[in-house]
């Protein structure tokens, strides 16, 4: 494809509450960060994405309620309702539309507001599915039954998953959850849904994430240092879960072969220096780890064990803390965007992985996983040679 | 100066929408055979060799209309996926621990969600043979099938 660069990220901190702050408050916390990063004004914003749920934000039409904040004024403001990264897949289609040399994406959700379970519970059919009670955590929970099941993966290895993400989340000030934890602290938590503790499942976060794409011509005109999009792809499952093989995610497989063969990588587990994935759930993590081929089916649980996935392992997964660590909905894909563009810029601060050159970042969308977007950056705008 | 948290307002609101969901003609049929004949049935694609449950016209795979192609349903079957759910919410069906799970029925490719009662919590496992209970008061819902519970012979 065409080349396009992300040339400036802005993030919220995430926090449980944020009675301070309006969704259109924390949009403008994020964007007036991401122009500052991109050494930009709102005027060099050709066209605006904003990333949205009505029912998250008790709002009809809710993504149109932050375009003040977003500087959508008078421009060509458009909007995505789902995950950030798939927000951030419309606004790359525009930046190489060649109408838009520059678009600004936002997302936000604010889970204090309302009550999540409510929510996802909805979601469900409501001919067929609803009525037996079914929410995210309880579908997630026979998800990792049935993953646990055909790897062999444990609840000791979920639970380092949660250690390992509260743990790095103490080096970035930007996570709602930083703790010290131990795997006996994850299995004595509360159980919610067999096999999933509460320290195996995200919180309920605000926050908001802006980030801004341009395409060639734009991308170095400011002052901002860019990072280039090598590399993207979505793919969706099955509506139904029982229409889906839950204990395997081929619609991940598929996303991720098509990005990383588009940023010429062969090998993912030995080219990416960086992953952060959309750990709602700490099985998610190694289930995810599996389908994107970054590790071998079914031994991503022992390979945690063994040290692979920490920041100083092979292949450091979720420096930042991940979604375990704090989970704006809608937003989250799109901190996991921003977070390896912190990586490759060598701005991650306390928990920079050291020369990190190319990274992979994943959104979801949907019930345990149904759609996948993957996004692989480069630091540098270049093939990089093999070996 | 800046406020506080404790100085800024929550105005309490509520989104009560109400909605009346169309079953459509293939739900209508499938809901009407539950009620009426205490019967599940799938359909069929023929092309994928596939039988659907919950019912729907249309296959995915092929992109074909299989909305004629009926079949019935044993009202028996596998478990493939399942969890204890130990938290209470007001939409649930039962009160916690109750267990949630996939059941593949016999005659489907595709398993439906449903509630297994009558087995001890710690006595659940994938694989379980189970068998549908019909509510005894239809409501003309998916809850005509009131629970699973464990086949006798198991």
């Amino acid at each position: 494809m065409d080349q396009a660069a992300i040339i400036g990220v802005g993030m919220t901190k995430i926090e449980a509450n944020k009675a301070g702050d309006t969704f259109a408050d924390m949009v403008w916390e994020a964007v007036n960060k991401a122009l500052d990063d991109a050494g930009m004004t709102i005027n060099d914003v050709d066209n605006v994405v904003t990333t949205s749920n009505d029912f998250w934000d008790g709002r009809t039409i809710s993504c149109m309620a932050v375009g003040d904040a977003s500087g959508a004024r008078h421009k060509n403001a458009s909007c995505v309702e789902g995950d950030g990264t798939f927000g951030a897949f419309y606004g790359l289609t525009r930046a190489l539309s060649g109408d838009y040399g520059t678009t600004l994406v936002t997302a936000h959700s604010k889970g204090s507001e309302s009550i999540s379970s409510l929510i996802t519970n909805a979601a469900f059919d409501p001919i067929y599915e609803r009525a037996i009670g079914m929410d995210m955590i309880t579908a997630c929970a026979m998800q990792a039954t049935a993953y646990l099941d055909r790897t062999g993966t444990t609840p000791d290895q979920l639970a380092m998953v949660s250690v390992k993400n509260h743990g790095n989340a103490k080096q970035n000030p930007l996570a709602q959850l930083p703790m010290d934890l131990t795997v006996d602290d994850v299995l004595k938590s509360e159980m919610l849904s067999d096999p999933l503790h509460k320290l195996d499942c995200s919180p309920v976060s605000d926050g908001c994430c802006a980030i801004i794409i341009a395409n060639q011509a734009r991308a170095s005109k400011y002052s901002g240092r860019p990072v280039w999009i090598k590399g993207v792809s979505f793919c969706s499952d099955s509506y139904f879960l029982g229409d889906r093989d839950l204990a395997r995610a081929p619609s991940l497989a598929q996303a991720a072969q098509s990005a990383f063969a588009m940023a010429g990588i062969k090998d993912p587990a030995t080219e990416i220096d960086v992953a952060e994935l959309y750990d709602a759930f700490t099985y998610q993590e190694l289930m995810w780890l599996e389908a994107m081929g970054l590790c071998e089916d079914g031994k991503a649980g022992s390979r945690l064990e063994s040290g692979d996935f920490h920041r100083n392992g092979r292949l450091p997964v979720n420096p930042s803390g991940g979604l375990l660590s704090g989970h704006p909905v809608i937003a989250a894909g799109l901190i996991r965007i921003a977070e390896i563009v912190k990586q490759l810029r060598g701005e991650a601060g306390g928990y920079q992985i050291p020369d990190a050159r190319r990274g992979v970042a994943q959104g979801v969308n949907g019930l345990c996983g149904q759609s996948h977007c993957v996004w692989v950056l480069d630091r540098d705008n270049q093939e990089k040679e093999i070996g | 100066m800046q406020p506080t948290k404790e100085d800024c307002f929550i105005v309490e609101g509520k989104l009560a929408l109400p909605y009346q969901y169309f079953a459509g003609r293939t739900g209508s049929r499938f809901l009407i055979a539950l009620r009426d004949e205490k019967k599940i049935r799938g359909i069929r694609c023929e092309k994928c060799n596939k039988v659907f449950v919950p019912p729907r016209s249309t296959c995915e795979r092929c992109f074909s209309d299989i909305s004629q192609s009926w079949v019935d349903l044993e009202d028996t079957g596998t478990v493939t996926g399942f969890t204890v759910v130990r938290y209470e919410e007001p939409y649930q069906p039962t009160k916690p621990p109750y267990i949630l799970a996939l059941i593949k029925l016999d005659g489907a490719d595709t398993p439906i969600a449903h509630i297994i009662k009558d087995i001890p919590l710690t006595e659940m496992k994938l694989g379980l043979k189970v068998k549908a209970v019909f509510a005894e008061k239809t409501t003309s819902t998916i809850m005509d099938i009131d629970h699973f519970r464990p086949q006798e012979d198991g």
